[in-house]
């Protein structure tokens, strides 16, 4: 079995009218079926309300399935007493970097996780030095996080993960409010991590840019899985994906328009070197 | 403009006062201002101010800072040294149409102005040369005894220092709901007191519902951190006390028995 197992996984949001009688109850997740093995990157794609959130919240045991089960680490969300060991197995990374770091000062912040799971003081002290080197925010460990731009921010938050020294890491879209270069430095930190550090991680986000080097891609509409596959397979069905309302990679967009208009390039293609590659090799054909 | 606004006056600086732990400088300002209390006297005062002048040279904060604190409480000190210049009975010195000054009065004016300067540049001393955090950290350590009256000391003090983490960010808040608002044309610079206060309605609204949107993202994150609050919780900047935390200590007392003697043998 796999680090992170969901059967038939669905959670249901109960809206509730003025007097408190269950007006209707709206499926968020419904039937999701998901195996992720460890030191997998997997993304998960989706438009807003698409469920995919939900679905985060469930790997970290801040919600419990409605129906169905999910395996974190091998161990059962909802029984109550597993509830810690699945929060030290499967860390998570917020989408606001401002409304998740606690200490008031960088270091501080990544010690948090390790103080409140009892480690011993000299072992935080080393924890954090590593994950803080890991993340390459060490030289800012005595800086005070409002004076961090929003990357950094992530970055810290990351750390702050990473302390815990997690099976896995869930990113619920991280780089949702940073700029573009904030985006960049997140997600290489993420890649490093899931490179080097062989920690699993599991991306939510709705920016395909991101979800180009992911192992296995889940696209999710309405609470159901819709899609999954390398991103290749799944990038390839363009038409597909723009049903349910997601753009492609510019890259594939445009090898996607040049084979349509009648160019002889294979399905796929996600990246402008690839491209490049792909159209030089049909110029030195002609 | 209310960026300026600062809160915990915090004034970095290498010195063994700065180096203290934050519980010997807690127990020191209490001690101290206890012993403001005790005489009242010349004689005492004149140690009570010499011990301090001394702390303050030695924590190496200019003097200019801690005056800044006395300033916010000059129109306090001036009402409580006239009421006591004029309401104090007595043998009559001086009289000016229905208000009387008595020697009585004199003294206990005076004697009150030196015991609230005091007082408020000795806690000032304590702000200045330790972090909020360090504070919150010495406050949660003091107090823990009032564990056993079932008082959340570990709560309290997290609660203190997330409010202190979140002030620069809500002000940031503010001040982007404020700009916001001018643009659509709030005004909050005209009129009178309560139509200003009025105006602050659009204000605050958005600014309470953003905090307690951060508060719950925030609950979110603490929770999938494993908080779970104080029980079984180890610290990473545990407090310790060291040799020269023992030497604050004694010092402080030593300070008390030294005024408790001078103020029993000179009666000035």
């Amino acid at each position: 079995m796999g680090i992170i197992k969901a059967i038939k996984l669905a959670y249901e949001y109960k809206k509730y009218d003025d007097e408190g009688k269950v007006e209707s109850t709206i499926r968020a997740v419904d039937g999701v079926d998901l195996d992720v093995k460890k030191g997998d990157f997997v993304a998960i794609l989706g438009h807003n309300g698409s469920g995919k959130s939900t679905l985060a919240k469930h790997l970290n045991a801040l919600l419990v399935p409605t129906d169905g089960t999910l395996y974190v680490d091998g161990k059962d969300t909802r029984q109550e007493e597993n509830l810690w060991d699945v929060r030290k197995a499967a860390g998570m990374v917020f989408q606001n970097p401002d409304n998740q770091i606690i200490g008031s000062i960088v270091e501080e912040d990544v010690g948090f996780g390790p103080e409140n799971m009892g480690v011993p003081t000299e072992q935080i002290w080393e924890r954090v030095e590593e994950s803080l080197r890991c993340v390459g925010m060490w030289e800012y460990r005595n800086a005070s996080p409002n004076k961090l731009s929003g990357g950094q921010k992530q970055r810290v938050a990351i750390a702050g993960v990473v302390a815990m020294h997690p099976k896995c890491i869930v990113l619920d879209e991280p780089t949702a409010m940073l700029d573009p270069s904030g985006r960049r430095e997140v997600i290489r930190t993420v890649r490093a991590l899931n490179q080097v550090e062989e920690v699993t991680v599991i991306l939510i986000t709705h920016y395909m840019e991101e979800v180009v080097y992911a192992d296995k891609v889940f696209v999710m509409d309405q609470g159901k899985v819709v899609m999954q596959g390398t991103p290749r397979e799944v990038f390839s069905q363009v038409e597909t994906l723009k049903k349910y309302r997601l753009d492609v990679p510019q890259a594939t967009l445009l090898a996607y328009e040049l084979k349509k208009a009648g160019l002889d390039l294979p399905d796929g293609i996600l990246s402008r070197e690839e491209l490049v590659d792909e159209l030089c090799q049909l110029k030195s054909k002609i | 403009m209310i960026r300026d606004i600062t809160i915990g006056q915090y004034y970095p600086a290498e010195s063994p006062v700065h180096r203290l732990d934050p519980r010997v400088k807690l127990g020191a300002t209490v001690i101290y201002i206890v012993s403001l209390f005790l005489f009242e006297s010349f004689a005492a005062y004149a140690v009570a101010a010499l011990f301090l002048a001394a702390v303050i040279k030695l924590s190496k904060v200019p003097f200019k800072f801690m005056v800044r604190g006395l300033k916010s409480i000059m129109i306090l000190m001036m009402i409580t040294v006239l009421f006591n210049l004029f309401l104090t009975p007595g043998n009559t010195v001086l009289q000016i149409w229905r208000l009387q000054i008595t020697d009585e009065g004199i003294f206990k004016a005076i004697f009150m102005a030196i015991r609230l300067t005091l007082l408020i540049l000795g806690s000032t001393v304590m702000t200045l040369t330790t972090t909020p955090n360090n504070l919150t950290d010495g406050l949660e350590k003091a107090l823990r005894p009032l564990k056993k009256l079932h008082v959340p000391v570990f709560e309290i003090s997290m609660i203190m220092s997330i409010a202190l983490r979140f002030i620069p960010i809500l002000l940031d808040e503010t001040d982007k709901i404020m700009k916001a608002q001018t643009a659509r044309g709030a005004d909050f610079e005209h009129g009178n007191l309560i139509q200003r206060a009025k105006n602050m309605v659009p204000l605050l609204v958005p600014l309470f519902i953003s905090a307690f949107r951060r508060a719950n993202d925030l609950a979110l994150a603490m929770e999938s951190r494993c908080y779970r609050g104080g029980e079984g919780r180890t610290k990473m900047k545990p407090l310790i006390y060291k040799k020269a935390d023992y030497a604050g200590y004694a010092i402080a007392f030593g300070y008390l028995a030294v005024l408790i003697l001078v103020g029993n043998l000179i009666k000035v």
